[in-house]
């Protein structure tokens, strides 16, 4: 029996932009089960990247539930949002965003400074090698190759052994050959690891091989192909 | 990895930006403890030079208590006299331990080598009870006149060093045309003697034109309590004033408040110049690092720890600034009393700019207590940028 590690009901965001109101996500219900493999695809503005972050906690919602891990944060604190991230969740960006001041390494570290965790350089460096980054650990971002950064990312991401890993758009700013890397890299993750993944991706090529893909339009789920379900 | 790493990493990523901020922190730094030193030294300063004095009042003729006061430090020339019967009524007082009586004037110099030409010769008239007053005033070379109306000079340390004379050599007063034999020079004693040409008081009498006449009396008293009885009883003598030891050290460190109120405004300025500066700085640099900050927060940072970033970073600027400002204040400290040396009317003997661990220490905690309140605010805008849109901020 797998464990409902997500569960969205009627999941709304709504910003504001001066007196207009934009439902960038819109009723969104949904369950993630430990392990899954989870697509979010959809066109540009569908709202793929609010509803990944909502889910990641790393904005609040503007109505309906959201449970991650059998927490309720729909209305959390900003305390509550940040423990989530630091001990549950791991992040992937399309652009990496590693910090340029720090080597492969140290960036991999940096959650275990904000978790107080000690400084497991071994950790850190098993991580490298299992992203195939062993021999380029003492490289600053600006001489790895933009592959390279993303498995710096992913590496980072998995250093305090998240339950859910978000990716957003992993694959965007990488070629053919490092996209497909990456994605058999999360894929591996998944299979292997048993870690939930949630990714967005306007390739339909790589949604395709995801467990499960949810479409959106216009903030709103329009189709779903399960493979898996919550018990 | 520790948060002092990652900041100091960061500062690092500017390095020029980051050095004029830490120069401009420095640069106050060093300010404020040369503005410390020269209070600290300037006090010191005049406070040796009025017990080197050697006496607790000096009567002058009456006149401004500013130039009176310039008189009894330095011993200006031209003064108002009095009539030597002063010095004759004075001296029958039973309170008085020493007295002595001086005839200053000063000689513009034509002609001479070339180190003097163009300078003004300090000749003061003195009897033997003047060196009474001073017994830590020693002969370098030669002693005392032979006699009070001998045509002798006894040269302090820098005239002679400066008229390269020495004892028996024979010295010119320009303009009057007098021949007088060095019978001795004083050693160094750190005080306006050095300069100063010293002439029995009967020949300065005669040579200058001023006989029967003095500038001032320098008096000791047996007890030094019964000075304001003492200045009481001389308010009768017509013509002249008393000015004290405390009244010389108020009446200078008056002149110079001014200048030090001007002095404290300028530093200030400058350190409220390097605070906004280094508010600046880091506040460029949190704009500049919004995606990162989002992505740190993404990452399991808390407010918390993106404000200890941030202000730690500001934290060290001061610090560095602090460290090479007392470096700079130490070591500029001769050039800060050459300058200030040179800007002054009159500066007392010894250093003029004192530094003090002390000082240095305060100055140094300063900046880092500013460096503090520099960083909050741009620390406090970073720890509230909320992560998904810093880190969506300039995509």
């Amino acid at each position: 029996m797998k464990e409902c590690v997500i569960k969205a009901n009627e999941l709304t965001k709504v910003y504001k932009l001066l007196a207009e109101e934009i439902y960038a996500v819109c009723d969104v219900n949904l369950e993630i089960a430990e392990g899954d493999f989870i697509a979010i695809m959809g066109p540009s503005g569908s709202g793929k990247t609010t509803l990944l972050d909502s889910l990641g906690c790393l904005t609040t919602i503007t109505s309906g539930s959201l449970n991650i891990l059998g927490k309720d944060v729909s209305q959390a604190k900003e305390s509550i949002l940040v423990s989530m991230r630091r001990e549950s969740l791991g992040f992937v960006f399309q652009d990496f965003l590693l910090i340029p001041t720090l080597t492969a390494i140290e960036n991999v570290q940096l959650p275990l400074l904000f978790a107080r965790l000690p400084q497991q350089a071994r950790l850190a460096r098993g991580l490298l090698e299992r992203v195939g980054l062993g021999k380029r650990i003492n490289h600053l971002p600006k001489e790895l190759s933009g592959g390279e950064k993303q498995r710096v990312a992913i590496a980072r991401a998995l250093i305090n052994s998240p339950k859910i890993l978000f990716a957003d758009e992993p694959t965007g700013n990488l070629d053919t050959k490092n996209s497909e890397d990456i994605f058999g890299l999360l894929a591996d993750l998944n299979k292997k690891e048993n870690l939930t993944v949630i990714l967005t991706t306007h390739n339909p090529k790589f949604g395709l091989r995801a467990a499960r893909v949810i479409y959106l339009k216009d903030g709103r789920i329009v189709s779903r192909e399960d493979s898996s379900l919550c018990f | 990895m520790k948060i002092i790493s990652v900041a100091y990493k960061n500062l690092k990523r500017k390095k020029i930006r980051t050095a004029l901020t830490v120069g401009g922190v420095a640069v106050a730094v060093a300010v404020l403890v040369s503005l410390f030193g020269f209070d600290a030294g300037y006090q010191n300063g005049l406070n040796k030079d009025i017990d080197k004095l050697g006496y607790h009042l000096l009567v002058t003729a009456k006149g401004c208590p500013y130039e009176a006061a310039t008189l009894m430090l330095q011993g200006g020339g031209g003064l108002r006299y009095m009539d030597d019967a002063v010095y004759k009524r004075i001296i029958q007082d039973k309170r008085i331990d020493k007295i002595t009586p001086q005839l200053v004037s000063s000689v513009y110099n034509q002609e001479g080598g070339p180190q003097n030409r163009g300078s003004f010769a300090l000749y003061m008239g003195i009897e033997k009870s003047y060196i009474e007053l001073k017994p830590w005033s020693k002969f370098k070379t030669g002693g005392w006149f032979s006699g009070p109306d001998a045509d002798e000079a006894i040269m302090g340390y820098e005239a002679a060093e400066l008229e390269q004379r020495l004892v028996d050599d024979e010295i010119l007063i320009p303009g009057i045309n007098e021949v007088l034999t060095v019978k001795g020079i004083f050693q160094r004693t750190g005080t306006q003697d050095d300069g100063i040409i010293f002439i029995p008081l009967a020949i300065a009498q005669r040579i200058f034109n001023l006989p029967g006449k003095l500038t001032g009396i320098g008096i000791k008293l047996k007890n030094i309590q019964q000075i304001g009885e003492f200045e009481e009883s001389l308010y009768n003598e017509p013509g002249i004033q008393v000015v004290s030891l405390a009244q010389v050290r108020g009446t200078i460190l008056n002149l110079v408040a001014s200048a030090r109120a001007m002095a404290n405004s300028i530093a200030l300025i400058a350190i409220f110049i390097a605070v906004i500066g280094v508010t600046n700085t880091i506040l460029m640099s949190v704009f500049e690092r919004t995606r990162e900050i989002g992505v740190m927060k993404a990452l399991g940072a808390s407010a918390l720890d993106i404000f200890k970033v941030i202000w730690t970073e500001t934290v060290l600027i001061c610090v560095f600034g602090g460290l090479f400002g007392v470096v700079l204040a130490s070591g500029g400290s001769a050039l800060v009393e050459k300058v200030i040396r040179h800007s002054l009317p009159y500066a007392p003997s010894g250093k003029l700019v004192l530094i003090k661990p002390e000082f240095l220490l305060v100055a140094f905690f300063a900046t880092v207590a500013m460096g503090l309140i520099a960083g909050a605010y741009p620390a406090l805008r970073a720890s509230l940028m909320k992560p998904v849109e810093a880190i969506r901020a300039g995509e």
